[in-house]
């Protein structure tokens, strides 16, 4: 089978890069970011290392080297015309008629044919016949919010409805793994960061008890510039000439610039599918996450995302439901997954990297009159990977007959079951720590392909 | 590196507008940090106004440090918790370390709760001027005395102070001038006297070996009182022979004179000193380098530092005119001089409460009070600035070392350090005895001018924080990733606006006021770990 079948699109559209400094200096925020957040960086300390990590990493066994990466889609997507239920295309047509994906148009699925792909995302469907793609149906909580930033906090802190918590899920995991973390980090047995985020600043979702557990790659800009010792321009003033020695200083102060550089130095090669710098934001954040994975980090977190899915309006062309606004996301989201798989896979890292998407909501099961969705519930996360047991997995969300404005779809599996799944089946983390960092139990799914 | 541009706006009267940006820059650099009330109280005046009434109001002297140090190993059987300790002249190894801490700690409160006036950051500048050293002083109440001196002469006249300060206990003991005796003289002051407080090391500064000797012999005899805590005059100790000065000093001679009247000799010999130009050059050299910027090219030399040399001399060295001329300069308010500073770590940390009026217990909490202070003190040394012991007699480096000068504050060891700092205060702040000193980004954030729009809050928190602007881009990215949540497009910024005005209509709701606190948290901490905070 060919791996890089997702990459058949015209060669030409790629080669109208320009010089990729050129294109970021135009195209990109020119950030005043140090590469890391300096807020990791800790004062000096000479605590001996009690509680070994060294220990709890021997026990992880073949959970070493294991990658997740998550990629945020922010605004809360559509999930109803991203996945799509084909076994009820008529109450799904019926709820959201001025946006409903043609029943033709949508991409089938293969072994699973009540549900189907949006046509936007061909790679995906690629990838789901290859047996690398996980379609959760419906993912939420008890209790909805309905509010991006208190719902987004949840999914990131893997809160319940009603519970404010201080750290993140992933934070949690990490303190778990890492325990007094930034003392004595970077050492031998943990020279690199614990997470890294890509193009934001540190998620929530990394926040420990005390510091965050990750760094932030702000933008790719500031990530080329570090491993081409090159810097932003300042001012030509009394100030700028004060900013560029603090800047520069930043830089040499980051315990991780220098591990960071080191392995993406050593990946001097990256797919062709990815699209031309600038044009696909997330497809420039995994490039550099498969550069670092495959540079040798043994870094376990990566967080990307992508922003724009807070489709009030106009989501689709009215004369071409399979085009607009939410078709450009998707197909984004699925040409970056499938660059990103085939550069994973010529670097021969594919088998140790685990990706799945999430979104803070889906969205209302009744399209609204501007031709978009408002702020709904329960959504399909993909789970994707060469180690993913592919599949649909739960049935298609369905609703009752007399369908009103305020129905959302009902949730099939809670998300933290998906966190619990990836730390207990992937990272092959005690069950205790997996509890801990979730503060419950959380069944696990059938996601991973089981070695024999 | 780029070649910071020169500036050519000389030391005319600044007539130009006055807004924000000009108003912050002369608070940032005549006090420590620049507080939204005392901003909207300048902004009511004129730039002479503003600037006359920071070096002309006349606020009392501040009530002396008071015994925050009674603890379970001592309590002090003289002086009650709570009450001024300088009236007592008993020393012992258990007051004297306990007392010199409760002076430093005061003295940063005072910086903390400073008075609308330039006489703090004064005294801090007289401090590097006429350096002590606690530690070599090594008695609490002649550092306190020392740093009332300072207080007092602040804004007063140069020469007068250069005189008291000559005979000030804490730098009799400092530069050994109270050892200094016709048998054995010590040249250590008489050569300091020149070098670092009067005529300098200037290309214009000819002082000799012997012009040393010779001041060290005229100053012989002055010695400290242990019992009294003063000093005074021996004349047995006094060397009573002429003193011959260099062609520098116009070849002049002090006579050697006896008995009580020879402490003239002291009052000739600066009459002498300050006869030289070289004086007021050299001053008015390290205000600006204190006041506005590091380097002094030769059109600033010309333009700046001459007539304000001039000007120093015409006033027979009072400092308020000259600082008045400076101040209210073009030059200062040159928008090239916006930022052109890296704060100085007492700047940072002082500077930071003041900015965000982080509250600190009463003032009859004061083992609390001082605990909080003693803290940010500790954080300032850390920094590499120890308010009462800098590194030598000749003060921080960052304030005379060429090239490098103020960017000596940052280091791979200092940078990192300051982040954590700024960390912690917008964190889980300073901590004692179960209260806390910490940053409220709420109630900042309350103070702009339309908090519920995000693009208005991010832009105003910039010019409140900052001494220069950020690009477009920067806040663009900063808007999404902090407080819409990763949210693009116009149509998002309702977000923020609703969660904000959500919580200003159920204040209680804790919900609500997580959401805002949380990214108001992250947006401060963001802009704080940013380079450009370090700038003012």
């Amino acid at each position: 089978m060919n791996l890089s079948a997702g990459c058949s699109r015209p060669a030409g559209t790629k080669q109208l890069f320009m010089k990729r400094r050129d294109f970021f200096r135009k195209t990109l925020p020119v950030l005043t970011m140090p590469v890391v957040l300096p807020s990791l960086v800790h004062g000096m300390s000479f605590r001996a290392w009690a509680n070994s990590p060294l220990l709890r990493a021997a026990a992880r066994g073949l959970g070493e080297g294991r990658v997740v990466v998550l990629i945020q889609l922010n605004g809360g997507n559509d999930g109803l015309n991203t996945v799509i239920p084909l076994g009820h295309y008529d109450a799904y047509h019926a709820a959201r008629a001025n946006i409903a994906i043609p029943e033709d148009k949508v991409l089938r699925l293969p072994g699973f044919d009540q549900t189907g792909l949006n046509p936007a995302m061909p790679e995906m469907q690629q990838l789901f016949t290859a047996g690398k793609l996980a379609i959760i149906q419906s993912v939420s909580y008890p209790q909805p919010d309905f509010s991006h930033f208190r719902a987004t906090d949840i999914w990131l802190t893997g809160a319940d409805a009603g519970q404010i918590l201080s750290t993140g899920w992933a934070g949690r995991y990490l303190d778990e793994q890492y325990p007094q973390f930034p003392r004595n980090y970077p050492n031998p047995n943990m020279p690199d960061p614990l997470a890294i985020q890509v193009g934001s600043l540190v998620s929530p979702a990394l926040q420990g008890p005390g510091l965050t557990m990750g760094m932030a790659i702000s933008n790719p800009n500031s990530f080329y510039d570090l491993i081409n010792d090159k810097s932003e321009p300042v001012p030509d003033s009394r100030a700028g000439d004060q900013l560029a020695y603090i800047r520069e200083m930043a830089v040499k102060t980051d315990q991780y610039a220098g591990v960071i550089k080191a392995a993406a130095q050593k990946v001097t090669k990256q797919s062709d599918c990815y699209p031309a710098p600038g044009k696909n934001p997330l497809a420039d954040q995994l490039k550099i996450v498969a550069r670092l994975v495959a540079g040798g980090l043994r870094t376990q977190f990566y967080l990307v995302s992508m922003g724009g899915f807070d489709t009030h309006a106009r989501q689709v062309e009215p004369n071409d439901p399979t085009t607009g606004a939410h078709a450009r996301l998707l197909a984004k989201l699925s040409e970056a997954i499938d660059a990103f798989q085939d550069d994973l896979t010529s670097l021969q890292v594919s088998d140790r990297v685990m990706g799945m998407t999430f979104s803070e909501f889906g969205r209302r099961i009744q399209s609204n009159a501007s031709g978009g969705t408002d702020h709904g519930a329960a959504a399909p996360v993909f789970v994707f990977g060469e180690k993913v047991q592919g599949g649909v997995i739960g049935r298609n969300p369905n609703w009752p007959d007399k369908l009103t404005v305020n129905d959302n779809i009902a949730m099939q599996y809670d998300f933290r079951s998906v966190y619990s799944t990836l730390l207990e089946k992937w990272f092959l983390s005690d069950e205790a720590i997996a509890e801990t960092a979730l503060l419950k139990k959380y069944a696990s799914m059938a996601l991973i392909r089981q070695e024999s | 590196m780029p070649n910071p541009t020169s500036i050519t706006s000389g030391i005319r009267r600044y007539k130009g507008p006055w807004d924000e940006t000009r108003a912050a820059h002369l608070l940032r650099r005549t006090m420590f940090g620049v507080k939204r009330s005392d901003l909207a109280h300048f902004l009511q005046k004129s730039p002479k106004k503003a600037v006359r009434e920071l070096l002309y109001t006349d606020y009392a002297l501040p009530a002396p440090p008071v015994n925050n140090y009674n603890d379970d190993k001592y309590t002090d059987p003289e002086i009650a918790a709570g009450d001024d300790w300088t009236i007592s002249l008993k020393y012992d190894g258990m007051n004297n370390g306990r007392r010199k801490n409760s002076f430093k700690s005061w003295w940063l409160g005072l910086m903390i709760g400073q008075d609308r006036s330039i006489r703090e950051k004064m005294v801090l500048f007289w401090h590097n001027h006429f350096v002590t050293e606690t530690n070599t002083v090594d008695n609490a109440l002649f550092c306190y005395r020392y740093n009332a001196l300072l207080r007092e002469h602040a804004l007063g006249n140069f020469r007068q102070m250069v005189r008291a300060m000559t005979t000030e206990p804490a730098m009799l003991r400092y530069l050994n001038g109270y050892a200094n005796t016709k048998k054995a003289p010590d040249e250590n002051y008489g050569r300091e006297l020149q070098e670092l407080f009067t005529v300098g090391k200037g290309s214009g500064s000819h002082y000799t070996e012997s012009d040393v000797k010779a001041a060290a012999r005229v100053l012989t005899g002055f010695t400290v009182n242990y019992k009294t805590f003063t000093s005074s005059f021996d004349p047995n100790r006094h060397d009573e022979g002429d003193k011959q000065f260099s062609a520098f000093y116009g070849n002049q001679v002090i006579k050697g004179i006896k008995g009580k009247d020879a402490v003239t000799e002291l009052d000739q010999m600066l009459d002498m000193i300050f006869a030289r130009e070289e004086v007021s050059l050299f001053l008015c050299r390290k205000l600006y380098r204190f006041f506005v910027y590091h380097t002094i090219d030769d059109e600033t030399e010309q333009q700046v530092i001459k007539p304000l040399a001039k000007l120093f001399r015409k006033k027979d060295y009072a400092i308020q005119p000259v600082l008045e001329e400076l101040l209210c300069s073009r030059h200062f308010f040159d928008p090239a001089n916006n930022g052109s500073m890296i704060k100085s770590p007492v700047d940072f940390t002082v500077g930071l409460c003041r900015e965000f009026d982080v509250a600190f217990p009463d003032a009859g909490e004061y083992a609390d009070l001082y605990g909080f202070w003693e803290q940010l003190r500790n954080q300032a040394a850390g920094l590499q600035q120890n308010i009462g012991d800098p590194p030598n007699v000749a003060g921080w480096q960052a304030y005379y070392q060429q090239p490098e000068y103020d960017k000596l504050w940052i280091s791979s060891d200092t940078l990192p350090k300051r982040n954590v700092f700024s960390d912690r205060m917008i964190g889980g702040g300073l901590g004692r005895n179960g209260k806390k000193v910490v940053i409220d980004p709420v109630a900042f954030a309350a103070g702009m001018s339309d908090p519920a729009d995000p693009d208005k809050l991010i832009v105003d928190s910039m010019h409140a924080l900052y001494s220069v602007e950020l690009p477009p881009e920067e806040l663009q990215f900063i808007k999404t990733n902090i407080l819409l949540s990763g949210l693009v497009g116009m149509a998002s910024d309702h977000y923020w606006t609703n969660a904000w005005n959500a919580y200003r209509e159920k204040p209680d709701d804790k919900t609500a006021k997580n959401t805002v606190t949380n990214k108001l948290k992250a947006l401060y901490r963001h802009l704080m770990d940013m380079p450009e905070y370090q700038l003012m």
